[in-house]
């Protein structure tokens, strides 16, 4: 990005777009949440991955060539004029995982989305999350017909962090999805304060 | 521990994957290009025109990076997903641009739009939108607003702003 900072065609309007990602184990309700939320319908778009490169030295393997498209949902909340929040549902496939790493580039913080009928299906994103230092907060999507838990007892089960918010949602209602993402931006002004008081001490 | 559920592993990191695995297979219902020869497009049962021989479930017609001619990469800066495009030029009729990189002069006009969203509008490969937004750039047709760098993020005022717009939704 070197070249970016010394190009006059780029500049630091102040336009901000904040980034929060939505994560989870696939079917938990993703699409749903960053769905109600989002003031424009939820956009899915398309990342085509090929296998760039491999086989340039290797004429034996091209044969082999493969193109899969990813595809991941992501929805937009303007704030007001010039400050807008991006969402960005991550897609759910354990082999996608390098994306996710472009994608928790810069954020702000994540939603973990969890299904207590299965629950293992995020560990992978709190491991992710922690492991990056991303703040988080983990929340409980209500199915119909489902045991309900108590939040400390997901966290318990989680193995999270102290301070780890868990919440209960319905990613149906906007209401619900809306009070899940204040809890993570809260959440996260906690930890980036937490971590300049830590770096100044 | 009361709860039912087994406890989370210790995660193994270095397991993580990063880059794509290359061989992995197709997915289902997604048109897999072929090497070398492009496959012959299915026969229709009974065209109603002649010209139509093709539709939706064919696939893409140009294969995407043919809109790049083969870059993968723009020939810039890389492309943040939440970059913000907006072009001034008033008609890009006459420019000496292909059509898709026309189509993203048209839909960012006096319009600030992200890189996810152009590439959803277009229907278009994120890789390929990027190609074609650094050829835009370089030709000094769009301008592009950078997202917030990571350590500038927690200004408390504008976390509070987001808070407070979020309740007002």
């Amino acid at each position: 990005m070197d070249s970016a900072l010394s190009d006059t065609r780029v500049r630091d309007t102040p336009v901000l777009a904040l980034k929060i990602l939505v994560a989870g184990g696939f079917g938990v309700g993703k699409t749903t949440l960053v769905g109600s939320v989002s003031e424009i319908r939820p956009l899915r778009t398309e990342e085509q991955l090929t296998a760039a490169g491999r086989g340039v030295d290797d004429l034996g393997g091209v044969e082999q060539k493969n193109t899969t498209t990813v595809a991941m949902d992501f929805g937009r909340i303007t704030i007001r004029d010039g400050l807008s929040v991006y969402l960005f549902g991550t897609p759910g496939q354990d082999r996608f995982w390098f994306l996710w790493d472009e994608l928790a580039q810069g954020a702000l913080g994540a939603v973990v989305l969890a299904d207590t009928r299965r629950l293992t299906d995020c560990f992978p994103a709190v491991d992710f999350f922690e492991h990056r230092g991303i703040p988080f907060v983990v929340a409980v999507n209500r199915f119909e017909g489902t045991r309900d838990f108590r939040p400390e007892e997901v966290a318990r089960a989680l193995d999270l962090e102290a301070g780890t918010p868990v919440l209960i949602c319905d990613a149906r209602q906007r209401s619900s999805g809306k009070g899940v993402l204040i809890d993570l931006v809260e959440h996260a002004g906690r930890v980036h304060a937490a971590r300049l008081i830590a770096e100044v001490g | 521990m009361s709860h039912p559920w087994p406890g989370r592993p210790a995660p193994d990191y270095p397991s993580i994957p990063r880059l794509p695995v290359p061989d992995h297979p197709p997915v289902p219902g997604l048109p897999v290009p072929p090497s070398g020869r492009p496959a012959p497009p299915p026969r229709p049962t009974r065209p109603p025109r002649p010209h139509h021989w093709y539709d939706d479930a064919a696939g893409p017609m140009v294969r995407p990076y043919a809109m790049t001619r083969g870059r993968t990469r723009p020939a810039g800066l890389e492309f943040d997903l939440i970059a913000l495009v907006v072009s001034d030029v008033p008609d890009a009729k006459d420019l000496p641009i292909g059509p898709e990189a026309g189509l993203i002069l048209a839909l960012c006009r006096n319009n600030a739009l992200s890189v996810a969203e152009i590439a959803a509008e277009t229907d278009l490969p994120l890789g390929v939108v990027r190609v074609l937004l650094g050829d835009l750039l370089a030709a000094e047709l769009i301008r592009v607003s950078r997202p917030v760098p990571p350590a500038l993020l927690p200004d408390e005022h504008i976390l509070q702003e987001v808070i407070h717009g979020l309740r007002a939704l």
